[in-house]
């Protein structure tokens, strides 16, 4: 059954996009684990399927109807019965194993990789132990989905939510580094999945839902995916991409975002000081951003997302 | 006291009064499950046909990628009325037609034990019907048949589409409640002398446990449905979590409720298979008591797994954990079924009848859907196949190749006796074919389309790893098996006059429907004989062998 299982998953290794029999993985240890547990599950479906059917189809041809045949005129076999019942049984308490021996390395978050992006102390989040690695640190991003996109807030050492690095569409992680993910939503239900990078988790308001991943090393590049829970006519268009970068080209990148939250928040303020009066409507006005957007790719160039993270800013 | 001497039988001095024919108004003003009965036939495969309209229209939206056929607001009316109308208008219904006029006749009764509120579940029914597809003429409703708040709250969808589906819900509810009383009761009082509960032919135990499973899920939605209409209209916030409220609520009603509908749906189907296979078999079932025993497990069981459909909602491990046990568990009343089935046409005589095709053709096709449902019920598993094509296939298999499967068996079956006319032979097994085939065309490289990663309701995909090509096989697919459903459409219109008379028993079958005309009379039967065992139409015939055989036959 692993060899099936092995033998499967060695002729399926073709193109990376495709998945034909199981689902897509390479990202991060949870996909892999969820796909090994698939493989393993699939392999018992496939002789189940193959012993069950190979049955029915021998039933057919051999007892089809011919002149002289006679049916035999029997009303059951106890001791075959209860063997097939205990067959069955035997067959779901052995996933059941399976699937428990793998449940706490698919659900409970790796530790950062050694030479992973070295996490500020000072990001701490509160969160339960238990959703954290072993070693209690992570990059912890929260990701909030609404109607049709998805906002992505990072930590910093502050205690003020108002001034940390956001961006949409794209978030931008670093390799080796264990990120888990706070989900919520601010309109309708909407599911954060990218298949590569393990599965999916609800967004629902009034409710934060949890997941993690760690892009390894040498893995760097762009992981896409998009909103898996039916959230309104452009659902379809709700894309999210997750770019991994090296811990270093994070560093840079945080610290450029940063700085032009910086530099926005001076003219942000200004701007405010100037149009105090109809603040409030001048903000609406910026606020739906990607309801127009038809393009399934939005281009988040690093300056597209300082407008953003300026408007962001702006706003409040 | 001591001078009566025998029973006063009241005497009746009948005089049968011509009623006049009056055609259609017979029909509305009906009482009589057999009339009824078909009035949910066709009412139900109309709507199995205005629901397959709607399949092959959102299936040639998504032929090739990036089309733009139809609107996104157009398409996601078209999933919601596609999913609403299979489920609540024709598989569920569909049921119940083949229940209302075959139950009574099995075992041996004159008529279900309440004709009038057997016609009150029928006219909610179409009321049901009525009122959704009403809708078509202002707004439908975009929310999927699963109407997740807070999409299906008035802030998101405002129009009436999604107040229609509620009293689609209400409507269409009652009528099953008040449907399954009546089953309930028909079964638990009118069978025939000498049917025990263990002769009770396995058809009938299946629509028992469909209906008792009705009275115990269909109040969650009704709940759910009601408080989404005040919260709609009445300024309630029963769901919105900014005021103390919980979408979540509305999942757990749902699933409550729909959950056990999935074995609603299915569950008669299994009955459907237990009486085929014997008859073309020309065996017994194998393992009457366990088939029985295991439809109640799985009505059990199957009351106590639906947040499998919530994996990926923020709940707790422990809730996970319970409800991948409980789902994982069902799969073994299920798997006991399917090897019965099989030690059924073990050691038979097997004679290739359209219904034992369609039959077999279910055998085949819901042995993937079970085992694709318990991939689904190993909830890590699920985090990555859950909302995905992986789960639109699955339940497809389960419902289109499994019940619907069913369904169509159970047509070419019982169309002599509702009709007294044969079907064609060669065209159900052409039809047969067809569906098979296109069946498998359609839904088996969907599970491929969820692992490439493509989530369900979305009305269009871009153009990456084999999505494309995927795509397009599913959508010839789904034009071959409607072809093949048209044939059997065809072939029952055209058999209604041309068919073969059937007579009273063509199959040799083995329940009492078949003990009497085809179409039956008005009363059913003029005297119901007495049941002693599973088989009493093998009974009889093998007595008036041994009468025919004896060198005196005794004059009765
Ligand atoms: C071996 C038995 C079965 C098991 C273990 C099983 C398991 C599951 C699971 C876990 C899901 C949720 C998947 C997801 O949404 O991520 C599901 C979905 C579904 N199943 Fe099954 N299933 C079984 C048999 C059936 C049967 C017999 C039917 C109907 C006749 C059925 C109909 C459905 C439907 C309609 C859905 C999708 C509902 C929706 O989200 O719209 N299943 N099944
Ligand atoms: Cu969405
Ligand atoms: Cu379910």
């Amino acid at each position: 059954m692993i060899a099936l299982a092995i033998g499967l998953t060695l002729v399926s290794a073709g193109p990376a996009s495709a998945s034909f029999w199981a689902p897509q993985s390479g990202g991060s240890p949870n996909a892999d684990r969820i796909h090994t547990l698939y493989a393993v599950v699939f392999a018992v479906g496939v002789v189940i399927f193959i012993a069950v059917f190979g049955a029915l189809v021998y039933a057919m041809v051999k007892f089809r109807a011919r002149p002289g045949a006679v049916a035999e005129q029997l009303h059951g076999n106890t001791r075959l019965e209860i063997g097939w019942t205990a067959g069955a049984a035997g067959i779901v308490l052995i996933l059941g194993i399976v699937t428990f021996l793998m449940l706490p390395g698919i659900r409970n978050p790796d530790n950062s990789d050694a030479d992973g992006w070295a996490i500020p102390a000072g990001y701490q989040t509160a969160k339960d132990k238990e959703l954290l690695p072993e070693d209690g640190k992570s990059l912890n991003i929260d990701v909030n989905g609404q109607q049709y996109a998805w906002r992505f807030t990072y930590p910093d050492a502050d205690r003020d939510r108002q001034n940390n690095v956001q961006a949409y569409e794209e978030m931008v992680v670093p390799t080796g580094t264990t990120v888990t993910l706070d989900i919520r939503s601010s309109d309708v239900g909407h599911a954060w999945w990218i298949p590569k990078l393990g599965g999916k988790a609800d967004a629902l308001p009034g409710y934060t839902n949890h997941t993690w991943f760690k892009i390894p090393r040498g893995k760097e590049g762009v992981y896409v995916g998009q909103c898996a829970e039916l959230c309104g006519r452009n659902h379809a268009n709700m894309t999210a991409r997750v770019r991994a970068v090296t811990p270093e080209q994070f560093t840079q990148w945080l610290a450029s975002q940063k700085s032009s939250l910086a530099q926005a928040g001076v003219a942000a303020d200004e701007f405010r000081e100037q149009q105090a009066k109809n603040d409030a409507a001048a903000a609406a006005a910026q606020a739906p951003e990607a309801e127009g957007s038809e393009t399934q790719t939005p281009e988040a160039s690093t300056s597209s997302d300082d407008a953003e993270s300026a408007a962001g800013a702006a706003q409040r | 006291m001591a001078t009566v001497t025998a029973t006063p039988i009241p005497q009746v001095v009948a005089h049968s009064v011509e009623k006049p024919m009056r055609g259609w108004v017979d029909w509305v003003t009906t009482t009589d499950h057999k009339k009824i009965g078909i009035m949910y036939l066709v009412l139900t495969f109309a709507f199995f046909g205005v629901g397959g309209v709607e399949a092959l229209l959102i299936r040639l939206q998504l032929a090739v990628p990036d089309n733009t056929l139809l609107d996104f607001k157009t398409y996601n009316q078209l999933i919601t009325m596609h999913g609403t109308t299979m489920v609540f208008l024709f598989v569920v219904p569909v049921m119940a037609g083949f229940g209302n006029y075959f139950v009574p006749l099995m075992i041996g009764a004159r008529d279900m034990a309440f004709p009038k509120l057997n016609a009150l579940s029928f006219w909610m029914l179409a009321a049901g019907g009525l009122v959704f597809y009403a809708s078509v003429f202002f707004n439908p409703p975009e929310c999927g048949w699963t109407c997740y708040v807070p999409l299906a709250s008035k802030d998101y969808l405002p129009n009436g589409g999604v107040d229609a589906w509620i009293f689609l819900v209400h409507l269409t509810g009652i009528g099953s409640l008040v449907g399954s009383v009546n089953f309930y009761v028909t079964i638990a009082n009118l069978r025939a002398p000498g049917m025990t509960w263990s002769r009770l032919p396995l058809f009938a135990w299946t629509i028992l446990t469909y209906s008792v499973l009705l009275i115990l899920a269909l109040p969650a939605i009704a709940a759910a449905v009601t408080l989404l209409l005040t919260d709609r209209h009445f300024g309630t916030n029963f769901y919105d979590p900014a005021e103390g409220g919980s979408p979540l609520l509305w999942q757990h009603l749902f699933w409550f409720f729909g959950h056990p509908e999935v074995y609603i749906m299915v569950l008669p189907g299994f009955g459907i298979i237990s009486e085929v296979l014997p008859v073309f078999a020309r065996k017994p079932i194998f393992g009457y008591k366990a088939i029985a025993a295991s439809t109640l497990t799985i009505a059990f069981l199957g009351l106590m797994v639906w947040a499998h459909h919530m994996f990926t909602t923020p709940s707790p491990s422990v809730v996970l954990v319970f409800f991948m046990v409980s789902s994982m568990l069902i799969s073994i009343p299920t798997g006991i079924k399917i090897f019965s089935w099989i030690g059924t046409l073990w050691r038979g005589t097997i004679i290739f009848a359209t219904p034992l095709l369609f039959a077999v053709g279910f055998l085949g096709t819901f042995l993937i859907g079970g085992i694709t449902g318990v991939i689904l019920a190993l909830y890590p598993v699920d985090w990555q196949l859950h909302d995905t094509y992986f789960v639109v296939a699955h339940f497809h298999y389960v419902l289109m190749g499994g019940a619907v499967f069913a369904v169509f068996s159970g047509l070419y079956y019982w169309f002599p006796k509702m009709t007294g006319r044969m079907m064609d032979e060669k065209l159900g097994k052409i039809s047969f074919w067809t569906m098979l085939i296109g069946f498998h065309v359609t839904f088996l490289v969907q599970h491929s389309i969820g692992l490439d990663g493509m989530p369900r309701r979305i009305p269009e995909y871009a153009d990456v790893g084999n999505l494309a090509i995927y795509n397009l096989i599913s959508t010839i697919g789904a034009f071959i098996l409607g072809i093949g459903i048209l044939l059997t459409a065809i072939n029952a219109l055209r058999s209604l006059k041309h068919g073969a008379v059937s007579g009273p028993d063509p199959w040799k079958a083995n329940t009492l429907e078949w003990f009497t005309q085809s179409p039956p009379p008005q009363n059913n039967f003029d005297a119901v004989p007495r049941v002693r065992s599973v088989e009493p139409m093998k009974d009889i015939r093998a007595e008036i062998e041994r009468r025919n055989n004896e060198p005196n036959p005794v004059s009765a």
